[in-house]
């Protein structure tokens, strides 16, 4: 068949074994296939098949206003969801060219901060927990929780949290919100200082995980790694310092970086990025002290959706809100690409608008789908079992994957 | 290291391939312009070469449909200078019935599921390509999604028409 790879007509003596490694498999972690071809353990050669999910998000944004685009980026990253929405909010506030207060982007710095915490808890306990460490896994994951639990606070959302608004967000943080907040800043160090005690020096986590799936700066270049992938090996690209956004040139946090590109320094650099995200929501906690309080969105009427009970009595918010709402805002025609850093590298919008009510293309540079494809061709000669945590230190999530 | 400006860029492109560099705007500050499907690996690999600013970064490929234009599809490459902190953005407009253009996995391995993603939703048949098939959708689709002329909603239902849904 034309659209079968070949990787079989390696096996004279069919001697090799073919093992369908997913679509469900335990050891995935997510919807992946890979027909692997094993001698013994070490993998010969790989194919992935990737797509299971796919839910044609750039075909149906272009179907909708900008301001209901929000709930498709939550299930792009979806252990990260709060990112999207920010680098989606920030996309489209760039192409209207409004600009945020401080204290808003101080918000949006926190709630994007535990959002990489909580996709790096993901990423690490899981690394720990396929190398048998299921006691590390438990542990930290029960940190999640608690982010999820000041995500509720904010918005009612755990998961898809579709949070905040084009302009702002939709309320401000309350305080439970902020004692919550407190309270995981307080608690999550000694955790994590627990976490790292238990695998950094851990023999048996170095053995399985050092010098295992190295890869150089040049081919993580060369593939379009992006995100801690691409910090491990070496090279300190991170957009929150390169292309500053969301007032991250305000803050004073260091980019971590790694040398040999294995998953021991994937887990390193993962690490030393909860640390450096505690150090950066401990500082927007900071600075909004000294902004004026209650500010939680810009004063944009004709794009900001107006409260509720503005709309019910005020003729001003509702003629904002039926315009809004109806797409009769008039942005600009123009093309812009916005990128932030998410929990897996480079998450870019490239959105073109012809001033009509929905985006003309919407296209998510998804850093999971790119990152990707390297696993296939670097597998080779791998055992099955590295093959495995190689997965999970890549951090692939399916919804960013296939979109 | 020193600052690069969009307008060095034009100068340096320009005296290179002369005509073949068109429609220069700078959306956004965002350097963009357009270029012919015979020079577009050139003028690809002369950016990665770059003196100025090594564009060494291919952050995306992607495509636009524009049903109404003669040259229907356009595919997008963005490249970035990490070391110059630049970005610059690179536009081919090709015909949509014949939808050719060479490939740039010869540059990067980037592109290779993103020229197969584009290839997909857009039915951009990039020459020369290692391994053009489908990467989202099922083998027997039969038709590239993306392109303009599909709804996103079943057309055989009358419940939902898609100018029910903002289009």
């Amino acid at each position: 068949m034309m659209n079968q790879p070949v990787y079989t007509d390696n096996d004279p003596q069919n001697e090799l074994v073919t093992l369908n490694l997913g679509p469900t498999h335990p050891a995935t972690h997510g919807v992946f296939q890979n027909v692997i071809q094993l001698d013994g353990e070490r993998i010969v050669s790989g194919v992935s098949t990737i797509g299971y999910i796919h839910r044609a998000f750039e075909k149906i944004a272009e179907h909708r206003p900008f301001y209901q685009i929000t709930p498709l980026t939550d299930r792009l990253n979806y252990c990260s969801s709060p990112i999207n929405n920010m680098g989606w909010h920030m996309t489209v506030e760039k192409l209207l060219g409004i600009e945020m207060p401080k204290r808003v982007d101080y918000l949006r710095v926190i709630i994007m901060e535990l959002a990489r915490i909580s996709d790096h808890i993901i990423c690490n306990t899981i690394i720990a927990q396929d190398t048998g460490a299921t006691t590390t896994f438990l542990y930290l994951f029960q940190f999640r929780e608690h982010i999820y639990e000041i995500y509720e606070e904010i918005c009612g959302a755990r998961l898809t949290t579709n949070v905040g608004r084009i302009g702002g967000f939709e309320r401000d943080f309350n305080e439970i919100a902020f004692a919550k907040i407190n309270k995981f800043l307080k608690e999550f160090p000694v955790a994590l200082r627990e976490f790292e005690s238990l695998l950094n020096r851990n023999r048996i986590f170095i053995d399985r995980t050092a010098k295992v799936a190295a890869v150089s700066a040049e081919q993580a270049l060369d593939y379009g790694w992006t995100g801690p992938l691409l910090r491990s090996a070496g090279v300190d690209y991170d957009v929150r310092v390169s292309d500053p956004y969301s007032s991250y040139g305000d803050f004073d946090f260091e980019v971590p970086v790694g040398t040999s590109g294995d998953i021991y320094d994937r887990y390193l650099v993962r690490n030393e990025e909860m640390w450096q995200s505690v150090r950066l929501i401990e500082q927007a906690l900071e600075k909004i002290k000294h902004e004026p309080a209650g500010i939680f969105h810009a004063d944009v009427p004709e794009f900001y959706l107006p409260a509720k009970e503005e709309v019910y009595n005020n003729m001003e918010a509702l003629i904002y809100h039926f315009k809004i709402v109806m797409g009769e805002i008039d942005a600009p025609k123009a093309e812009v690409y916005h990128s932030v850093e998410g929990g897996n590298g480079e998450l870019g919008f490239y959105l073109i608008n012809d001033g009509g009510r929905t985006p003309y293309r919407l296209h998510f540079r998804r850093p999971s789908f790119i990152n990707y494809q390297m696993f296939a061709p670097m597998s080779k000669g791998m055992l099955l079992s590295d093959a495995i945590i190689n997965m999970s230190s890549m951090n692939i999530i399916a919804g960013e994957l296939d979109a | 290291m020193a600052e690069v400006t969009n307008q060095e860029l034009i100068q340096q492109l320009t005296e290179k391939f002369g005509g073949k560099i068109i429609g220069i705007t700078e959306p956004y500050g965002l350097l963009t312009f357009e270029t012919t499907k015979d020079v577009i690996i050139d003028v690809l690999a002369f950016l990665k070469q770059n003196t100025l600013a090594s564009f060494n970064f291919l952050t995306d490929i992607t495509a636009v449909h524009y049903p109404e234009k003669k040259h229907g599809i356009a595919v997008v490459y963005h490249l970035h200078s990490m070391v110059n902190r630049i970005r610059i953005r690179v536009k081919v407009f090709i015909d949509e019935h014949h939808p050719e253009i060479p490939t740039a996995t010869t540059l990067w391995n980037a592109a290779n599921w993103m020229e197969r993603e584009t290839y997909d939703l857009f039915g951009v048949k990039f020459e020369g390509h290692p391994d053009l098939r489908r990467i989202l959708n099922m083998d027997d689709l039969g038709v590239h999604p993306m392109l303009k002329q599909y709804p996103l909603e079943d057309p055989n239902r009358v419940d939902k028409k898609d100018e029910y849904f903002g289009r």
